[in-house]
């Protein structure tokens, strides 16, 4: 089931499954010492890194001469957003034209995608949450049809579009397919929607890192945290990922395994209590 | 890839033709859709003319939902997509005549929907040609996007309630852009500001027929 | 007429695995049938046959496994392959919306079909007068395999794929698809007939396989009998 994986993995660690002895039961797939200490490292980083953010953010940088207070969503708003808009949803992309590419064509690609859009979802969630909480007290609304917002809410649409697609029942080739194809046409009309919601109606501040009129304003506190913030938002995506890959392998293995796994459960009620590894007489296979 | 395009696209307007679903139950409900617009908005005929070109297209686009769920369940009775596929006809004809039967019927329900908002609304066209072409490529775009998420949703049970769900936000940019067209075309609009709209129309047309004509036949494959 | 071993070989299955799911539809068939063959398929329901033949006209992916159909592999050349088979299966194809002539007219020109056979086909099949003018939609499954039959007999491909050509066919119909088999086994036509039915159409058919649980588990020359012997052939126009 994942034989082919090893040599398309680049940073996440693949799971290796074995079959039990004696039985048609696939044993669950276990994580590589390796896998498991790169998730816990960079869970660790992501925690601290996080942690420091907070930090900065809100005890050691000074307040913003025009924006005050408020000038620290910076430190997260435009980190989350950067996860949100361009990491997710263009590793998402990246992964479903892999997968749709017959050379490289494994459910490793499809499960990447998956997890990507499912942890974007997170992230496009908290952009729009702390795009608001900025923006009532800067535009006095919660909500303006600004094009920034209207495109992140529109790809939070796509991307409930393709979650919604993936939990209709259906073989896993067939699911990575149909989700893959929906995903690249998705990606194909962002920048269609990102040009025509700018000619609609703009009224944001612009990418806030590179704002030419702010950066003279930026204390070098500031910079930094607002860096750090970014590193430590990537760390928590990254390790979201690697922890929902695992979670997809584990299903997949689920599905593959229900019937298995009870046909054994119910085989041992009758076999007594002494053994400890489920048998599967009918040999399914 | 041509000859395929008619043949399919013939025999689809024959079979609209002949049980009329389109026009006795779509165009319908887009006229419908622009009374419920009226009463939502109150009897102010100012606001209505105002509103106009985007309830038009709003209008446009819920029918292109029943318009496409309709393609898709043309092929779905009997298995005629199977019977598709083993004919071997080109897939990219097969994509293309299906996409331009959807587009006809697409066509008379907006002159009929266009009719109904200069009569109910009292919207005043000041430039016909911008909003034609407009409708034109705009209807294009509908057809294109449509019936490449048809065929994809095609084999699925939950097909009447997804579809919608994953075709709506990638058309977001034909509503937009047919909108402000209209708007750059009715009286006291600026035309010129139609222009990069139009534009804007092409680039999408072109990129979804471009799709649909290379991974039509995959996605038929899908299943 | 069909000698097995020189002839270049119409249909070949290496090995072929097809799954529907995580259930295999076939679990190891291998099976050569050499152009201008007839091959009768048969088997208990559910050993395989029908996926056996839409595995032929390319409908159903192999999971492992090699096949080749008239030399070609029906994965990748799949508008080339699928022209010059034809299946006849449980499913009508047909429109309910449009006509029998209609239909048939559609079916043959989508297969890039001559369009001159179309109306002698039809005549043959009895699809005429007021009948080639009724809806799809109003015939009985009996006249939508007859329709069906019409548009494999006016495409008349190299490769007939037969799903149970018999079910639902009246006793002249069923010697008339008799007289039709003969006849397209006569002209080089390769011909696989899933049924149960043995005896129908055995008196063309050259070889006969069994399929169980998936695989090719017999596989027998027929004796042919002289054709005189049976009434069926006697019958071709």
């Amino acid at each position: 089931m994942t034989d082919d994986q090893s040599s398309s993995t680049g940073t996440i660690p693949h799971p290796q499954t074995s079959v039990a002895p004696n039985t048609g039961v696939t044993l669950a797939p276990v994580q590589s010492s390796r896998a498991r200490m790169t998730e816990y490292i960079i869970g660790i980083l992501a925690l601290v890194g996080t942690v420091a953010t907070v930090w900065l953010g809100l005890w050691v940088t000074p307040p913003d001469k025009v924006q005050g207070d408020l000038v620290r969503l910076v430190y997260i708003h435009p980190g989350v957003a950067w996860v949100a808009l361009y990491l997710a949803f263009g590793l998402a992309a990246v992964s479903s034209l892999l997968y749709l590419w017959p050379r490289t064509r494994s459910l490793f690609w499809d499960r990447l995608a998956a997890a990507s859009v499912e942890v974007g979802v997170v992230f496009n969630v908290c952009t729009l949450v702390s795009g608001s909480i900025w923006g009532k007290p800067t535009w006095g609304v919660w909500w303006v049809w600004d094009a920034r917002l209207t495109l992140t809410a529109v790809l939070l649409i796509m991307f409930l579009g393709y979650m919604a697609l993936r939990r209709v029942p259906a073989e896993p080739e067939v699911r990575a397919r149909r989700s893959a194809f929906v995903a690249l046409f998705a990606a194909v009309d962002v920048p269609l929607v990102h040009f025509s919601v700018n000619w609609w109606n703009t009224l944001h501040q612009g990418a806030t890192v590179l704002n030419a009129n702010l950066s003279p304003q930026i204390h070098g506190s500031m910079a930094w945290t607002l860096l750090l913030g970014f590193v430590a938002l990537t760390l928590v995506f990254v390790w979201m990922l690697l922890v929902r890959f695992r979670i997809g392998v584990l299903e997949d293995w689920l599905a593959d395994n229900e019937l298995d796994l009870a046909l054994a459960e119910r085989q041992s009620e009758g076999a007594g209590l002494s053994d400890k590894s489920p048998t599967n007489q009918g040999g399914a296979a | 890839m041509w000859r395929d395009a008619v043949l399919v696209a013939g025999k689809d307007l024959r079979i609209e033709f002949r049980s009329r679903v389109a026009l006795s139950q779509v165009t319908p409900f887009g006229i419908m859709a622009l009374a419920l617009f009226a009463f939502a908005l109150g009897p102010d005929r100012v606001i209505m003319a105002k509103g106009a070109p985007g309830l038009f297209w709003v209008a446009v686009l819920f029918c292109t939902v029943l318009a496409i769920q309709r393609s898709v369940s043309v092929e779905s009775a009997n298995g005629a997509r199977d019977g598709l596929r083993l004919s071997g006809i080109d897939p990219a004809g097969l994509y293309l005549g299906k996409s331009a039967a959807v587009a006809v019927q697409l066509v008379v329900l907006e002159v009929l929907l266009a009719a109904g908002v200069i009569l109910l609304y009292g919207a005043r066209i000041a430039v016909p040609w911008l909003i034609v072409a407009s409708c034109a490529l705009g209807t294009i775009g509908l057809a294109a996007t449509g019936t490449l998420y048809g065929a994809l949703s095609s084999g699925l049970r939950v097909r009447e309630t997804l579809l919608p769900f994953l075709l709506l936000p990638i058309v977001a940019p034909v509503l937009l852009a047919g909108t402000r067209i209209w708007q750059a075309g009715m009286a006291g609009g600026t035309p010129s500001d139609g222009t990069q709209w139009l534009r804007l129309l092409v680039v999408f047309d072109a990129v979804y027929l471009a799709i649909g004509v290379v991974l039509f036949g995959p996605i038929q494959e899908t299943a | 007429m069909a000698i097995a071993s020189p002839s270049p070989s119409a249909v070949s299955l290496r090995d072929v695995v097809a799954l529907s799911g995580r259930f295999p539809l076939l679990a190891g068939v291998d099976l050569d049938v050499a152009v201008g063959e007839t091959v009768l398929i048969d088997g208990p329901n559910g050993a395989g046959k029908t996926s056996l033949l839409r595995v032929c006209a390319g409908l159903v992916p192999l999971a492992s496994g090699r096949l080749s159909v008239l030399g070609m592999d029906p994965g990748r050349q799949r508008t080339a392959v699928r022209r010059r088979v034809g299946l006849l299966s449980h499913a009508s194809h047909l429109y309910d919306d449009l006509t029998v002539i209609e239909n048939v007219r559609f079916a043959v020109r989508a297969a890039g079909g001559d369009v001159a056979r179309i109306d002698p086909a039809c005549e043959r099949w009895g699809l005429v007068g007021r009948l080639a003018t009724t809806q799809a939609s109003k015939l009985s499954s009996g006249q939508r395999r007859r329709v069906a039959l019409a548009v494999l007999t006016a495409r008349w491909p190299e490769v007939w794929l037969l799903d149970e050509p018999h079910a639902g066919l009246d006793a002249s119909a069923r010697q008339l698809l008799d007289a039709v088999i003969a006849e397209a086994a006569a002209s080089q036509v390769t011909i696989l007939i899933a049924s149960h039915e043995l005896g129908t159409a055995e008196d063309t058919a050259t070889r006969a396989v069994t399929v169980t649980g998936g695989r090719v588990t017999a596989d027998r020359v027929l004796d042919r009998q002289t054709p005189t012997t049976s009434g069926s052939v006697t019958h071709v126009a």
